[in-house]
């Protein structure tokens, strides 16, 4: 119990240690990785809490997904960041102000037992139909496979959507880029692709545009 | 001395105050607010998940699973957003932003 306690202390200060750090770092970069020791240090508490799934989840999707996707927007993007950091004081007291009260009412409503939970005889058992020695991945399948199975559809097409989004977005068609057209190419024919041209004497031929549809010039 | 349900959610409260302040103190930088964004959904997921084991009821951890999957696919709509801005005009302050003011 002493090192769970322990463990639980430890992942609580680094992930508030290094949420602190990602908005105080003056540098994106560094914010950045600081997000993604936050995300480690939540992905252990939720280990703690006997949520292994959820912790590797937050592992993969966040550290390397979101979190890599931040990173390279950051350095993608060159943006002048000392200048966006210009308000920083100006705002801080008022800032301060509303996260000090937010923090003081929830702080005080939890460690003050403000609402009656009703908490499980023992903490952290399975759904109540399956056994205790069924993993917790195991678990959330059965739960997620079969009551939830619409909702993770869903899930699904918000994926689907966010994906089709990001790519109409930042897609961009170039004006004067050579693309491969695979319709002109089949349709071509020899009448179309051919031409016999009479080259004069100390004369060039231009290969044809659409200016100059195989003509000859002297 | 044991752990309790009041412990994680301290620890949420923390990272969603966090998040919060980020916001107000980076007023101009979109990034870092996304980033606090995260931050505090982050905040959510703990307490879902600190709620799922102490209530003893795996429906809180699916609800996360889900919470997970709009925060990612908010990040990445926000980040394109973000790329597409700085793509025509150059920039990513806040302030800036204000065309369709009326």
């Amino acid at each position: 119990m002493a090192l769970t306690a322990g463990f639980f202390y430890l992942f609580a200060a680094l992930a508030v240690a290094s949420a602190a750090m990602v908005i105080l770092a003056r540098n994106p970069v560094h914010a950045v990785l600081f997000l993604i020791l936050a995300f480690f240090n939540a992905a252990g508490l939720f280990i703690l809490l006997g949520a292994e799934f959820l912790a590797m989840i937050l592992v993969v999707v966040y550290v390397g997904a979101v979190a890599v996707l931040f990173l390279f927007v950051v350095m993608m993007l060159d943006v002048d960041f000392a200048e966006l950091k210009a308000g920083f004081i100006k705002n801080a007291p008022i800032g301060l102000i509303v996260g000090g009260i937010v923090m003081g009412e929830l702080i005080l409503l939890f460690v003050s037992g403000g609402f009656e939970l009703g908490l499980a005889q023992q903490p952290g058992a399975p759904i109540a139909e399956l056994g205790r020695d069924v993993s917790n991945t195991k678990q959330l399948g059965l739960l997620l496979y079969t009551r939830y199975v619409f909702f993770f559809q869903i899930a699904g097409l918000v994926l689907l959507v966010a994906m089709i989004g990001a790519i109409v977005l930042t897609l961009q068609h170039r004006k004067n880029v050579r693309r491969q057209s695979i319709a002109a190419q089949v349709a071509r024919t020899p009448a179309t692709g051919m031409a016999i041209v009479k080259v004069p004497p100390g004369g060039y031929v231009l290969p044809p545009t659409e200016s100059n549809k195989t003509e000859t010039q002297d | 001395m044991t752990i309790g349900i009041g412990h994680y959610l301290t620890v949420a409260a923390c990272l969603f105050t966090l998040g919060m302040l980020g916001i107000f103190l980076n007023r101009k930088n979109v990034i870092i607010i996304l980033m606090s964004i995260e931050l505090m959904l982050l905040a959510v997921n703990i307490n879902l998940v600190a709620f799922s084991y102490y209530l003893g009821d795996l429906v809180g951890q699916v609800f996360a699973l889900f919470n997970l999957t709009v925060a990612a696919a908010e990040a990445a709509i926000g980040l394109a957003i973000v790329v597409v801005y700085y793509r025509n005009r150059g920039s990513i302050a806040v302030e800036d932003i204000n065309m369709m003011k009326g």
